[in-house]
């Protein structure tokens, strides 16, 4: 807890973990479903101390039987609940790709608006802990593709503290992006933070000289180059995406015409990734506002390898991004 | 958890039980024999599995549950549907593609829904509606809802990873759920001997702790003693229950089948016990029935039937402005 009044001081897992809380004294349709959600406390913690106070009822250990217990998070949404289902890490979310592509994304539409799975998979995520190649997926991209989801991505505290209970008051299947490099960080949100709207992305600073468009483990990494760059007399305007389907459209071309140049960062392979969907969409849509080739910072298309300095240079860092945006300048 | 050895005839069937098994069989029988004629019409296209053959496990188990009970089933479902009393004419509108159809129009044969008669498909992804139907099983026990959920498969579902998922965890559980495992000899064009390596799938039941049944699936009597006894047990216990009913597909496995994989004199050998000529000859031996009655369903069924065709000419289809509705849910 901070001083300052009105102010709370959390990590980014404290903030989940009240929100989860939250969600579950709220709703008794609710309930927690994952691996080592209960009696382990969380793979990552952040459930720890639940089961005790909720009971085993709402906080359900599963076998690790992915597609098994994702589609039953989905029937049970259809059953009238809503239930949270926390995949472990999303690197395992591909187990549950069938439930979650031929299931939570097409009933409605396929029983022409007879049943909706108003169900939440939480997913961590992230690349930054030397876990190699199957255990550092970026799958945003994966998922945003599919009609019938709403992909969220948590890149704020503020937003760990409140995505969870909007995505819940939702009719539809919500993918809930969190990112585990993030989970001890500790910052300041309102003590009354809550459910915040899920449709628009968000400027997290404003600036007048470039957009700086990014979501999840990019936003503080992009707000702290700014800071940086601001120093060097560029005024950079960082969005945050946060719903990566359906995109914020507007928010993104409102950025462009007022700044007239974009960088996008993201961790995701570059081919076929959010970034590459942005950029296509600048073009059709904000072209004459732009003073420069829009440019795309991603990851390095390699399977994630596990040394420390190999990691790190497979993913956009801050002083990439920071000299990124000065060459756009220096050729403007 | 045992392996249950059922007695066919234990249980005694009404006369007015007994025709109306009878006359759900005539119907699905002679409504699939016209959706076959259309669909070389040209009225019917996609994929369109026929279900002749095995008629005696869909009437036997449907007579088992009660209307608030949950089914789903698999993409070979049009028996179920009618069995389930969903509306001959909404099921063929949708077999069309017309909007007047159960599913709106936009599922067609294999994705038939009706949540009025808590009808869930029209399931097309062999196996992915067995955790859907844990789901339900759940949400029913944590609502303190009094229903079971009914959940029809094939053998080859049975080969699948999701059903070992959604067997232990329904057993796991404990939810009021009837695994109904459809042995129709093949998964596709492949024999069960070919796909598993025990093929008296009963046993593997108790091996998920799950009592199991085997049951004669061309003999609609012999289903619905089977059933009423597993229905009676789920609701009973709260717990799962397998039945395995061993039946046979008279047709090809869909209109694009050349049948190249079995005898014609194997299937000529199983029709010798079609289930409509073993319960009509069950039913005039205990003096149900009369020749005369038989012709009077039958032309019964087959105005039911003219009616559903008349029904899907007349439907409309769907405008292509709506087109993109039904992928997510309208605001309330």
């Amino acid at each position: 807890m901070s001083a300052t009044p009105n102010v709370m001081r959390v990590t980014y897992r404290e903030a989940i973990r009240q929100a989860i809380r939250e969600a579950l004294m709220k709703d008794e349709r609710t309930f927690l479903m994952g691996e080592d959600v209960g009696r382990y406390g969380g793979a990552f913690a952040v459930s720890k101390g639940l089961l005790e106070e909720f009971g085993p009822e709402r906080i359900m250990d599963t076998p690790l039987s992915e597609s098994g217990f994702v589609g039953a998070g989905i029937g049970a949404a259809m059953g009238g609940m809503r239930p949270i289902v926390e995949v472990m890490t999303v690197n395992f979310s591909l187990l549950a790709l069938d439930q979650i592509a031929n299931n939570a994304a097409t009933l409605l539409h396929m029983t022409g608006g007879q049943v909706n799975v108003p169900v939440v998979i939480r997913m961590s995520s992230g690349i930054g802990r030397q876990l190699a190649a199957q255990h550092s997926h970026s799958w945003e991209p994966l998922f945003a593709h599919i009609p019938g989801l709403k992909v969220l991505s948590v890149g704020t505290h503020e937003d760990a503290r409140g995505m969870l209970l909007t995505a819940l008051l939702d009719p539809d299947p919500v993918i809930l992006f969190e990112y585990t490099s993030m989970l001890n960080l500790e910052a300041e949100i309102p003590s009354g933070s809550g459910a915040i709207d899920i449709t628009r992305a968000k400027v997290r600073r404003q600036g007048k000289d470039i957009s700086l468009i990014t979501y999840g483990a990019g936003v503080y990494k992009a707000l702290e180059a700014a800071a940086e760059l601001a120093s060097a007399g560029i005024d950079t305007e960082v969005v945050d995406l946060r719903v990566l389907r359906p995109l914020d459209e507007d928010a993104i071309a409102a950025s462009v015409s007022k700044t007239h140049r974009a960088l996008i960062v993201e961790d995701a392979w570059r081919s076929v990734s959010i970034s590459s969907e942005i950029s296509a969409r600048i073009m059709e849509r904000s072209f004459y506002d732009l003073d420069a080739p829009v440019r795309r910072l991603c990851g390095l298309e390699v399977p994630i390898p596990y040394p420390k300095h190999l990691e790190d240079a497979s993913i956009p860092q801050q002083q990439q991004i920071v000299s990124a945006i000065r060459n756009i300048f220096q050729h403007d | 958890m045992q392996q249950e050895v059922l007695n066919n005839k234990d249980i005694a069937v009404t006369r007015e039980q007994g025709k109306r098994l009878l006359h759900q069989m005539i119907l699905i029988r002679r409504f699939e024999e016209k959706a076959a004629e259309l669909y070389t019409k040209g009225k019917i296209r996609g994929f369109l599995h026929l279900y002749i053959g095995e008629e005696a496990v869909a009437v036997g188990v449907m007579n088992a549950l009660t209307p608030e009970d949950n089914v789903l089933c698999t993409y070979r479902e049009h028996g179920q549907a009618l069995a389930r009393g969903v509306d001959p004419g909404a099921i063929m509108a949708e077999m069309y593609g017309k909007q007047e159809g159960c599913s709106h129009g936009r599922g067609g044969s294999m994705h038939l829904f009706d949540t009025k008669s808590r009808f869930y498909g029209g399931n097309a992804i062999v196996a992915g509606h067995l955790p859907l139907a844990v789901g339900l099983a759940l949400s029913d026990k944590k609502m303190k809802r009094n229903r079971i959920t009914c959940c029809f498969f094939g053998e080859g579902a049975a080969a699948e990873g999701e059903f070992h998922e959604a067997m232990n965890l329904a057993a796991l559980w404990k939810v009021p759920l009837l695994f109904v495992c459809e042995n129709n000899q093949y998964a596709m064009g492949t024999a069960i001997r070919y796909t598993h390596a025990v093929t008296d799938l009963e046993k593997r039941g108790p091996g998920y702790g799950i009592t199991t049944a085997s049951a004669d699936g061309m003999d609609a009597i012999a289903m619905l003693t089977a059933a009423t006894h597993a229905a009676d047990q789920v609701r009973k216990t709260g717990l799962p229950y397998f039945l395995v009913c061993n039946t046979y597909r008279f047709r090809a496995h869909s209109m694009f089948d050349a049948e190249l994989y079995r005898e014609k004199s194997e299937v000529e050998e199983w029709k010798k016990r079609d289930p409509i000529m073993l319960l009509s000859a069950f039913l005039k031996d205990k003096k149900f029935l009369m020749d005369t009655d038989l012709k009077e369903e039958e032309s019964l069924v087959e105005t039911q039937v003219q009616n559903a065709v008349a029904f899907a000419e007349a439907g409309t289809w769907e405008p292509l402005e709506t087109l993109t509705k039904f992928v997510y849910s309208e605001k309330e």
